[in-house]
């Protein structure tokens, strides 16, 4: 054992072994010692054998990229929301389309998953409007007395939404909200009525001017 | 300066590629082997390992630093949580090429978001919500999104804290499970050759959601078939439904395991609470397998048709899909979600490979044999078996295809054929009721893995490196001298072919000393093949080829962006050009807003990613056979173990 830790610097091509024993030759060339990586694409000597082909393969082959395209348009698909620069508008409030965070676009089984995961459900649009289904949401419990429960809720509703809407522009930041038992569905018509205008007259005026390029020497009135 | 052998330890750099750049030509004198034959080198241990000069070698080496045996990560120890001790898809071993592919994986599918969150827990292990948001740095509210996706789609568990049930939940991604998104195509084209297209819509909206309701998924399959049949007819439910019931009898669908209560995480529990935990935090959580409902259906009765979409009616469909959805409320069977059993296709496809084996090594009547054999123990064979349960000739002859009309000798010729044959897939367990007869799955896996890896070594190195390969795969050990003999290749070349096998790690050298003194002239040096360590290099490869292949696809995709965007909205544009009833001329106006030139390179883009997408699926046929084949080992080495000791 201990012979073997004296076999440095004895100069160059000296072996701790005898050569033969691996089956150089005496005086035989050996190829040159390589002084630098290995080259990122070597040649390669043996071509790869061709791919499959048939109908098989080519059907797999849609599966698999219909599957792909189709999950991108699925809500698992996460898109965190991009803040907008622009000025607020009052369309907002009726035309949002944009993912946002602290909403999830589709409606997973609650109970199987643990409570401090629950956000709000957005639910699919529906022209142009945007809802929110208050579900439950802080892992901090508070009792809360169930007397008038759908006044309160009501109400709490309608102030997120000032608040919610106010909100979509900036960075989200967690929300403390009270925490509420149970579920709310907003009636679509109800929230509808509620409002002055007709959705589906709302025009925000901004194709307005992008077809009367020709006769930009007449005023517009 | 005076470049010496490299030395190794124990956990010594036996992985790293070989291309020495030592003067001297050949391996290194302290060269181990994969099996556990550590010998009495001790004398190695007290060398100073001299690192070879590439930055190449230096780079793989302080990734071998990181690394243990069999260049695996091991992820930080766990309590005696049982959480923690999960077997099976929750293993603590993960190599980063894993990682890495199941990070892309994520990406495509899920955005990166989820991969970012995904491969953070895939690297870390199990942790809670909080530190996971504070160290990829996401919003809490896109940590939380993340996680309900991956855990819809299995691909992340959760479990209660490792200090008990009151500390906060914690979470742990599976990579096994991200990487069956891989195979995803294979199981869809199953159903539909076993199921028909009714059945192929059913998987691939299962394993696109996760997991669905039973309503849920027929209602959507309906509607799908629906809008591709013509007009005016529509897909009755019933017709799904009885797809739906056959998959779950034939087990390809299972039922999700039950989820355990959790607790409040967080504040004191008073001991008055009755919403604590009672047992599931003791208990593992349960698998799928141990409901035994796994595979019972509901009783629900879904009576009425697919609903055909029409983008003109669309007030008039969301109010039919807002009434749909109160008829799921009432279906009656909320809760119960059903997932794909990605085991039962498994063993689908371990029985396809062996009859395809069967067939091309012998002839077809024999693997109809064999195919009855595997069909008739389909449902009595678990899914770790070594062989199936014994058979009887007599049952086989009775259960033949009726077309396959052979007589009973001629039936006991080719069982016989087949028992005799060296590949094993047959075997004999006794003489009662005309022969009993087992197929050996573990042998069969164990020598379709052995196949693969012969084909590849013939591909890259050539027929004669394949002979020394095979040749050490069927001897064992072989000194070099014997190796020249044997494969009948000269010397020099036996050497060279050698000498590169062995950098890259497809050979290995075995040491025996003569004298305790490991004199290198007095020293036994065997070369030897060990086919389980050789295939596991080979799968992390094939999982790195397929890395390298998605990523070179998002590079073309990306490369190409503008082109691509160019020619959709030309498609968009004349779709509706065409809708709305343009003129030819106004067509062709459209089409030509693209030249030719683009046009090529467009069809050559595409013909690209073709190319890279059906790679990827070919790659995976691979990556299933060596996967099986080594699961398959691994149960035979705990059945060992477990009936070695005494008492479990």
């Amino acid at each position: 054992m201990a012979g073997l830790g004296h076999s440095r610097g004895r100069g160059k091509g000296y072996m701790s072994f005898s050569i033969e024993a691996v089956g150089i030759g005496k005086g035989e060339n050996l190829p040159p010692s390589i002084l630098q990586p290995t080259p990122l694409f070597p040649p390669v000597e043996h071509k790869p054998v061709p791919l499959v082909m048939g109908e098989e393969a080519e059907y797999m082959l849609a599966l698999k990229q219909e599957f792909r395209g189709n999950m991108k348009n699925l809500p698992f698909y996460v898109r965190p929301a991009v803040s907008k620069k622009d000025v607020e508008r009052y369309s907002d409030k009726y035309q949002n389309s944009e993912p946002s965070d602290n909403t999830i676009e589709w409606n997973p089984d609650w109970k199987r998953l643990p409570k401090e995961l629950r956000i709000c459900v957005k639910k699919a649009l529906k022209e142009n409007t945007s809802l929110s289904v208050e579900t439950t949401v802080d892992p901090k419990p508070r009792k809360k007395t169930r007397v008038d429960k759908e006044e309160i809720i009501h109400n709490l509703e309608t102030l997120e939404e000032e608040v919610t809407s106010d909100e979509e522009e900036g960075e989200k930041k967690k929300q403390e909200e009270e925490q509420q038992d149970g579920e709310e569905e907003y009636d679509e018509e109800e929230f509808e009525e509620e409002t002055d205008y007709i959705m589906s007259y709302f025009d925000n005026g901004e194709e307005f001017g992008g077809d009367s390029d020709d006769n930009m020497d007449e005023a517009v009135y | 300066m005076t470049e010496e052998p490299m030395r190794g330890n124990r956990r010594s750099f036996r992985h790293l590629p070989q291309n020495s750049t030592n003067s001297d030509v050949g391996p290194p004198a302290y060269q181990r082997g994969w099996s556990a034959n550590i010998p009495s080198c001790n004398a190695q241990l007290f060398g100073k390992i001299n690192l070879p000069v590439s930055a190449e070698i230096r780079c793989v080496v302080a990734l071998a630093i990181t690394c243990v045996w069999d260049s695996e990560v091991v992820l930080r120890g766990f309590s005696r949580n049982s959480f923690h001790d999960l077997k099976g898809c929750f293993a603590k071993h993960m190599t980063a090429q894993e990682v890495r592919l199941c990070g892309l994986l994520l990406q495509e599918h899920f955005g990166e978001v989820v991969e970012r969150i995904g491969t953070h827990l895939l690297r870390g292990g199990a942790q809670n919500l909080r530190t996971i948001a504070n160290e990829t740095n996401t919003p809490l509210d896109l940590v939380k999104k993340s996680l309900c996706v991956l855990v819809q789609h299995g691909a992340c568990e959760f479990g209660s804290g490792r200090r008990g049930p009151g500390s906060p939940v914690e979470y742990r991604a599976s990579c096994e499970r991200v990487l069956r998104v891989l195979r995803y195509p294979r199981y869809i084209y199953t159903a539909k050759t076993l199921y028909g297209d009714t059945g192929e819509l059913i998987v691939e909206e299962v394993l696109q959601r996760g997991h669905m309701t039973m309503s849920n998924t027929v209602k959507t399959v309906a509607d799908r078939l629906t809008h591709n049949m013509e007009e005016g007819r529509s897909m009755e439910y019933s017709e799904v439904v009885s797809a739906f019931s056959k998959l779950v009898e034939t087990h390809f669908l299972q039922r999700c395991p039950p989820v355990a209560e959790m607790g409040t995480a967080a504040t004191s529990t008073t001991p008055a609470t009755p919403s604590t935990p009672a047992a599931p935090a003791s208990t593992s959580p349960p698998t799928a397998e141990s409901n035994p409902d796994c595979y019972k259906l509901p009783h629900v009765t879904l009576i009425g048709r697919g609903k055909r979409r029409r983008s003109s009616d669309d007030s008039e469909e969301q109010r039919g899909g807002k009434k749909a959805k109160m008829d799921s409320e009432s279906c009656g069977d909320e809760g119960i979600y059903w997932l794909v059993n990605f085991e039962r296709f498994h063993q689908h496809f371990r029985d396809q490979a062996i009859i395809s084996a069967v067939a091309s090594k012998l002839d077809q009547t024999s693997s109809e044999i064999v195919r009855t054999m595997l069909r008739m123990s389909e449902v009595t064979t678990t899914q770790t078996a070594a062989y199936t349960q014994p058979l009887s000739a007599n049952e086989i002859f009775r259960s033949l295809p009726p077309n396959y009309s052979i007589s009973r000798p001629i039936l006991d010729q080719y069982l016989s054929l087949l028992v005799d044959d060296p590949m094993e897939f047959v075997g004999k367990s006794g003489d009662s009721g005309g022969g009993m007869y087992v197929v050996n799955l573990q042998r069969a896996l164990a020598n379709l893995a052995r196949a693969t890896l012969e084909s590849v070594v013939q591909e890259r190195f050539g027929s004669r490196s394949a002979r020394i390969f095979r040749l050490l795969l069927r001897k064992r050990h072989l000194e070099q001298k014997q190796v020249e003999d044997f494969a009948m290749i000269p010397a020099k070349e036996a050497k060279d072919m050698l000498y590169t096998l062995l950098s890259e790690n497809l050979v290995q050298l075995q040491e025996i000393p003569k004298t305790p003194d490991h004199a290198p002239s007095r020293t036994f040096y065997l070369y030897t093949v060990n086919q389980l360590p050789t295939a596991r290099l080979l799968l992390q490869h094939c999982y790195k080829t397929v890395a390298n292949l998605i990523e070179r696809r998002l590079f073309e995709t990306k490369e190409n962006k503008r082109l691509l965007e160019k020619s959709q909205r030309i498609e968009a544009i004349l779709a509706s050009l065409q809708a709305s009833g343009a003129e030819p001329e106004q067509l062709t106006e459209v089409e030509e807003m693209i030249t030719a030139p683009e046009r090529q390179q467009l069809e050559a883009l595409r013909h690209h990613i073709n190319k890279l997408d059906s790679t990827e699926n070919q790659v995976d046929e691979t990556v299933f056979l060596l996967e099986s084949y080594i699961f398959s080992t691994k149960t035979k080495r705990e059945r060992g173990r477990e009936g070695g000791e005494p008492g479990g």
